[in-house]
């Protein structure tokens, strides 16, 4: 394991930036997941259009493809970033359809007679969403929106090969290529490095949902 | 041994269509792939890897898919490129005919990790012989030495070497992850978000021309292409920072067949094997010097 331990400062560095990208794709897409959701369950038929072609054509591209439109798209018709920004901003795309689809299903889990209640005391659509059918949503949709974020952390390591780099993955394609140390051991490190991004999250998740818990 | 002389030629046809189709630009047309000499039953001393591999009459060769003019693999079956000549001119000296060489893709990543674990028997890789790379094979060679230059857009006047990067340090550098030259660049940089880093430099060139990144960065062949094929949008600017010695690998502590493959580029560069090979491949680009064959390393 010494090719860990000799360079224990190279992982240290790629854990904080893929914790970064995890973070920022974190806030991101749970965000734009959630705009993404009020869409498809409005009163406008228009936005729910607008969110389900959004759904339908970025879940089923593959994450490459977003990153590859992001990274060598935009700046052909002249938008520059850094690839840091396009490869975030690539990861929140791509995960926000599916944290819209799995609050939605929070969404629908909520009893009907909640929201027509919201409408019955006079809330407008954006007040009862908010206050009302949201709030409930959210915590019925814990376990399934944990699940896609700890999906998403694991997808940060594709961003890494698109011109970020520094990231936990890149760093074990450096140690074994350029520097030449063994694949097994490095690689053993780049994946304890994910673990320990993953099972806090996984616990953190256990906790909120213990919290959040309501008895119907 | 059964020779198959006309799938051979056939074979050969079809590798010098798709080179001329390949070469595109003024030089269309570029020279075929050179016919390498195949020993009629050579004889090696038993139990050494020549005498096994002549046995056998086979060898498996490692080499990139994905680099111009040294191991690059288009629509047809085999690679082509200055490192697969030189595989096919060591297997030929030990009597193994083109069509019995398998060619096994060996990216950066893995080239140490399928020496060892023997899938393949030598690495023909753009292969850079350092200390650490050492540890784990051994190499033959080198067989060419390369020498890191940096390219830019031909407008770019603020960046003339790599002594300019720290000057400038919004300018972001572009190379491949894990490659020498990425390492070899840091020295030059003011901090290491100047680098950009793709799996490879194709994307490194494109980001070049969409002024995502100023400067690419790696060994001077592998740019010379990319300057070639640009039509004058690339240019590459200072000298020759580092030295890159090119070497075969082969599995650790194999010296009868690292001495052997040492005397068969000596003979090669002797009979212009070897020139001919680099003419009909990587010397096909605008502004590469013809090699001479470096001094072999000591085996060890």
């Amino acid at each position: 394991m010494e090719a860990v331990t000799e360079n224990l400062d190279l992982f240290w560095n790629g854990y904080l930036r893929s914790l970064s990208i995890c973070f920022w794709g974190l806030v991101g897409s749970l965000v734009l997941g959630t705009v993404i959701a009020s869409f498809r369950v409005s009163p406008v038929p228009p936005l729910r259009a607008l969110g389900t072609a959004y759904v339908t054509i970025v879940r089923n591209a593959p994450l490459t493809v977003v990153l590859f439109f992001m990274a060598f798209g935009f700046p052909e018709i002249g938008i520059n970033a850094s690839y840091y920004v396009f490869g975030v901003t690539a990861l929140v795309i791509y995960t926000s359809a599916f944290v819209c689809e799995a609050l939605r299903s929070g969404i629908n889990a909520v009893p009907a007679g909640q929201a027509e209640a919201a409408r019955a005391i006079g809330l407008p659509f954006g007040q009862s969403l908010r206050e009302v059918v949201l709030p409930q949503a959210f915590r019925t949709s814990v376990p399934p929106v944990g699940s896609v974020l700890i999906a998403m952390f694991k997808n940060s390591a594709v961003v890494g090969a698109f011109g970020v780099g520094g990231d936990l993955f890149s760093v074990g394609a450096n140690l074994t290529s350029a520097q030449g140390y063994a694949a097994l051991p490095v690689l053993t490190g780049v994946a304890v490095g994910y673990l320990m991004i993953t099972l806090p999250a996984g616990l953190l998740l256990g906790v909120i949902e213990r919290k959040v818990a309501i008895l119907r | 041994m059964r020779f198959r002389r006309t799938q051979l030629a056939a074979g050969m046809a079809v590798a010098a269509l798709t080179l001329a189709a390949c070469g595109g630009g003024d030089d269309a047309g570029g020279e075929a792939t050179p016919e390498t000499t195949v020993e009629e039953a050579p004889e090696f001393e038993a139990g050494t890897t020549m005498a096994e591999l002549a046995e056998a009459g086979s060898i498996t060769v490692g080499t990139k898919f994905d680099q111009p003019g040294f191991g690059f693999k288009g629509l047809s079956d085999t690679p082509e490129g200055f490192d697969v000549e030189i595989a096919k001119i060591i297997a030929g000296k030990l009597g193994i005919s083109p069509d019995n060489i398998e060619w096994v893709e060996t990216p950066s990543a893995v080239r140490e990790e399928v020496l060892e674990r023997g899938e393949v028997d030598i690495v023909v890789a753009t292969y850079t012989i350092n200390d650490k790379r050492k540890e784990r094979v051994s190499f033959a060679g080198p067989y060419y030495v390369a020498g890191q230059q940096l390219m830019v857009k031909s407008d770019n006047e603020t960046i003339t070497g790599p002594d300019d990067l720290k000057d400038n340090p919004d300018a972001k550098v572009c190379s491949v992850t894990g490659s020498t030259p990425s390492e070899n660049i840091k020295q030059y940089l003011a901090s290491e978000s100047q680098l950009v880093l793709f799996d490879v430099y194709d994307k490194c060139a494109d980001a070049l021309r969409t002024g995502q990144v100023d400067v690419v960065t790696t060994d001077n062949v592998i740019l010379l292409g990319f300057v070639s094929e640009s039509e004058g949008e690339f240019k590459l600017v200072g000298e020759q920072f580092t030295e890159e010695p090119y070497g075969i690998g082969i599995t650790k502590g194999d010296t009868a067949f690292c001495e052997f493959i040492n005397e068969t580029l000596q003979e090669a560069a002797e009979s212009g094997a070897y020139e001919e090979a680099w003419a009909s491949t990587a010397g096909e680009v605008e502004g590469a010097e013809s090699p001479e064959l470096p001094e072999p390393d000591p085996c060890s």
